[in-house]
């Protein structure tokens, strides 16, 4: 009887750990991604790098990459036009990041907007912060 | 002299000695949404520091917010907007140090496009400190005002 209930505690501890919840928000965008494409087959850490390291030329003039703030380095901490440190994106360094959906969505709705001048899809979020995972 | 009356005569002259002592004061941002928001990419700036009609005009653009989109959903929005405006330079029954020179057909988007912020660091700032990488950009008063999160710009 003891078991089952220690092991539901740890459980539940576990859910909420950020990168369990990360991994959960990877689901979600999996879903979505599937949604929205029947050959969806899982994302991809390398186009994730692609992403974070492309200079699109379809956004602002003063945003031309995500590097521009987060640095071309994910363990390194950015810094924003205005001059404020920004933590590292990499999991590995920040393991509090891709936790909160609500702020994810947040910044992926300015940041994408800013720099490639469009939302960014499912499948574009998920690459990212799986690469992100990588790092 | 009754001995209370004298001290309170001494601080008013250690106070009238030192006018610029605690002339650069702002109360700090107190709501924490406002705090939270505006402070993820700079310096919660004080309101005192623009006119009503100024952060009404930059909450009303944030998704085009010098070159950057920085849009929140509705609600936050309102919330910060109401904040800002209530505790604007021209917010009280006397207008704050912001609204010198702003005449009513400016709306300053800018904080460093005030007069008064011009006055108080054209004269003083070198040139080479603004092109200093620490400080990067005009908006980041920190780099040189240390306890400008508090409202305190009594360093220079
Ligand atoms: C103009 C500067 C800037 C640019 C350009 C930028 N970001 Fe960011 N980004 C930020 C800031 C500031 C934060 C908030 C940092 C924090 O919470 O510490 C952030 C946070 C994020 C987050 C949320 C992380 C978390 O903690 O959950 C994601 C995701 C993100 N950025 C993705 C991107 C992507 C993808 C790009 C390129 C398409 C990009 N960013 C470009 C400034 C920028």
């Amino acid at each position: 009887m003891k078991t089952p209930f220690l092991t539901g505690l740890v459980l539940a501890a576990l859910a909420f750990q950020p990168a369990a919840r990360a991994a959960s928000l990877l689901d979600g965008y999996a879903d979505a991604a599937r949604a929205a494409d029947a050959g969806f087959a899982g994302f991809s850490a390398g186009r994730g790098r692609a992403l974070f390291a492309a200079t699109p030329g379809t956004g602002k003039p003063d945003t031309p990459s995500c590097t521009t703030c987060h640095t071309a380095d994910p363990r390194a901490a950015g810094r924003t036009r205005a001059g404020k440190a920004i933590a590292p994106m990499a999991l590995s360094v920040s393991p509090d990041r891709y936790a909160d959906p609500a702020k994810v969505e947040k910044w992926f709705r300015r940041n994408c907007n800013s720099v490639l001048g469009r939302a960014c899809t499912a499948r574009e979020k998920g690459d990212f912060i799986r690469f992100m995972a990588t790092q | 002299m009754h001995p209370n009356a004298f001290r309170l005569a001494a601080a008013l002259l250690v106070a009238g000695a030192a006018p610029a002592a605690a002339d650069d004061r702002y109360s700090p941002v107190s709501d924490p949404v406002t705090a939270k928001e505006c402070g993820a990419c700079h310096m919660a700036f004080q309101p005192q520091m623009l006119p009503g009609r100024s952060w009404t005009a930059l909450m009303g653009g944030l998704d085009r917010h010098f070159g950057e989109d920085a849009s929140l959903d509705d609600a936050t929005r309102d919330h910060i907007t109401a904040y800002l405006t209530d505790h604007a330079a021209d917010a009280g029954w006397w207008s704050g140090k912001f609204m010198r020179g702003v005449d009513d057909s400016r709306t300053p988007l800018r904080i460093t496009d005030t007069p008064y912020w011009i006055r108080e660091h054209m004269e003083e700032v070198p040139a080479r400190a603004w092109t200093d990488p620490r400080v990067g950009s005009k908006a980041n008063c920190l780099a040189c005002h240390p306890r400008a999160n508090r409202g305190d710009y009594d360093d220079d």
